[in-house]
């Protein structure tokens, strides 16, 4: 499997990082590579395992139905690079 | 009196028990020495007043006979640990200025305990890396160098800062992460010690994510016995991480006992790489005979799936990462570059933001769950995973931890194996099965290499039951009597 431009170009969009259209080529090399690599866990038998999506064998722990954080919107937009009358801004969305 | 940057953790705290010197005097040695060790690059942030405002209430508190567990000890923390209205970077030039307005919770327990904040110490950018050079904020520099030799080493990663200034004696002890060895590698790069606990142990609440499966918080020590002392502090459940474990923490400092008899020692054979160094091997089958002479009995075991373990680890990582990452929009918090429109702000902040280890582990994480590609690889290596938790399993049914090298090399000089990352990713391969497995790793220093570097040995232990790891890497500190250290800081170069 070799990674063309228009994959890597599709993936960088899914991800929303912009890449320059000449970095393309060398990233698609780069992340070739690696896949190429991670490849060789296809000559592993899985069948019938089941796959580990949490490590630690806790069940979920249920709490009481109760508010227990809120009112803190000045905290939260303190980091904000863009805020006005208590919202983050951002571009325009709609038109 | 030996210098106050010298002490043990454990012998400053006994120190300002008896009153032979304050927290205030403890602190002011360790700014200084911080001071004189800017040209190692091991902070971000140096938070000066707030560890001289610590220090004299930490001295205030003990006159009035009230002590924590860490009362008064200074230490430095990896910046990838969230801390109120201190700068939190995670490395990365996408949190640019960004201060929590909240406390991780590990880092909340240490100043319950008493404990002094020097400040945030230097990483590979979100976790991810294994030399400290994908750090928005530059390399550090390992201050360990080849005996004659002036060219600078790396102090392992992704907690290389943590690492380095442990070693310089600019901070008692650290925190560091580890999801693949992040706190083991550079701890042995740098000749101290480095635990990294049971998946659960310590809560994950206000650590940055990187791969929220694999991420766990530990201590960063000049001793056995100070990396148990943390822990304990460090340790417990958290009803804001329900990964973290309901169950009750033990003294791990009263669990070195030193006694190790009859205790069984697994021994890998997988873990005897193609291409290992002679040292390496002659250093473990080294620790091997320590713990044998202590009454110990090495059994040979067989970890199967070791092979398949670091493309597991490049499967599951990234792919978690670009989840966890997905937050970083330029909205919320840190760097904002504009755009037109909302995706296209999205697009060129994360392009500014992101250094490009950070950028090809998002895209690849994004393209193994991407549609048509997620059974093959995502699920794939999460089966494989189950596989790999399960030879450790079946190991642990014939032995009560196991002993192996902490990495296959010491510490390289900075630059080296920058263009290819397959061959960065390979100093992680004792290290990272152990956290596929949830299970807890120690590394000791054991010795030094030929070129005069520290190398460490790694215990692994059974999940929760780090004393008996912490009892036998004990005895292994002992055997080794490990006192090499590298050039005082500030002089030399």
């Amino acid at each position: 499997m070799s990674l063309d431009k228009a994959t890597v170009a599709r993936i960088a969009t899914l991800a929303r990082i912009k890449l320059p259209e000449a970095d393309l080529e060398a990233i698609g090399g780069e992340l070739d590579q690696i896949l190429h690599w991670v490849e060789q866990l296809a000559e592993v038998d899985t069948a019938g395992v089941e796959p580990m999506t949490c490590v630690a064998h806790l069940t979920q722990p249920l709490r009481e139905d109760v508010v227990t954080d809120g009112a803190r919107a000045d905290e939260i937009l303190r980091n904000a690079p863009g805020r006005a009358h208590g919202f983050f801004t951002v571009p325009k969305v709609v038109e | 009196m030996a210098e106050l940057t010298e002490l043990s953790l454990a012998d400053a705290r006994d120190g300002l028990r008896q009153r032979a010197f304050s927290a205030v005097e403890l602190a002011e040695a360790h700014l200084a020495a911080m001071e004189k060790a800017r040209h190692l690059n091991a902070f971000i942030t140096e938070t000066p007043e707030k560890a001289l405002g610590q220090a004299h209430a930490s001295d205030a508190r003990r006159a009035q006979g009230d002590a924590g567990a860490l009362e008064g000890l200074p230490i430095a923390i990896k910046d990838l640990f969230c801390t109120k209205n201190i700068l939190t970077t995670a490395g990365s030039h996408i949190l640019d200025g960004f201060k929590p307005p909240y406390e991780s919770t590990v880092t909340a327990k240490l100043w319950q305990a008493g404990a002094v904040c020097l400040g945030k110490v230097n990483l590979d950018e979100f976790a991810m890396g294994s030399s400290n050079m994908t750090s928005y904020w530059g390399p550090v520099v390992n201050p360990w160098s080849r005996p004659g030799e002036n060219r600078q080493l790396v102090p392992g990663g992704s907690s290389g800062g943590s690492a380095a200034a442990v070693a310089a004696r600019l901070a008692l002890a650290a925190i560091g992460t580890d999801t693949g060895g992040s706190i083991r590698q550079p701890a042995g790069f740098c000749g101290i010690v480095g635990v990294k606990p049971t998946y659960g142990r310590c809560s994950r609440w206000g650590i940055v994510a990187f791969a929220s499966s694999l991420d766990q918080a530990g201590p960063m020590t000049r001793s056995v016995r100070d990396a148990a002392l943390m822990l304990s502090v460090m340790s417990g459940h958290d009803p804001q991480d329900s990964t973290s474990a309901p169950l009750a923490v033990p003294d791990f400092e009263a669990a070195l006992t030193g006694d190790v008899r009859g205790l069984r020692i697994g021994i890998p054979r997988e873990y005897r790489v193609p291409d290992m160094p002679a040292e390496i091997d002659l250093l473990w089958q080294r620790g091997i005979d320590w713990l044998k002479a202590a009454g110990a009995e090495p059994v040979e075991i067989s970890l199967k799936m070791t092979k398949y373990a670091l493309p597991t680890y490049y499967i599951i990582a990234p792919a978690e990462a670009s989840a966890n990452l997905a937050r970083y929009d330029g909205v919320r918090f840190g760097l904002r570059v504009p755009g037109a429109t909302l995706d296209e702000m999205y697009e060129k902040t994360r392009a500014e933001g992101f250094g490009a280890e950070v950028k090809r582990r998002v895209l690849i994480g994004t393209y193994v769950l991407s549609a048509g590609y997620y059974d093959a690889y995502y699920l794939k290596a999460q089966r494989i995973r189950t596989l790999i938790a399960r030879d450790f399993d079946e190991a642990f049914e014939r032995v009560d931890a196991i002993l192996t090298p902490t990495a296959p090399s010491a510490a390289f000089a900075i630059g080296e194996k920058m263009d290819d990352p397959l061959a960065m990713y390979l100093n992680d391969v004792f290290t990272v099965p152990v956290n596929l497995a949830g299970l807890p790793g120690i590394s000791v220093p054991a010795g030094l290499s030929e070129e005069g570097l520290p190398l460490g040995l790694q215990v692994i232990g059974r999940a929760f039951d780090e004393a008996t790891m912490l009892r036998i890497a004990g005895v292994l500190e002992t055997a080794a009597a490990f006192t090499a250290r590298p050039a005082p800081a500030g002089k030399g170069d």
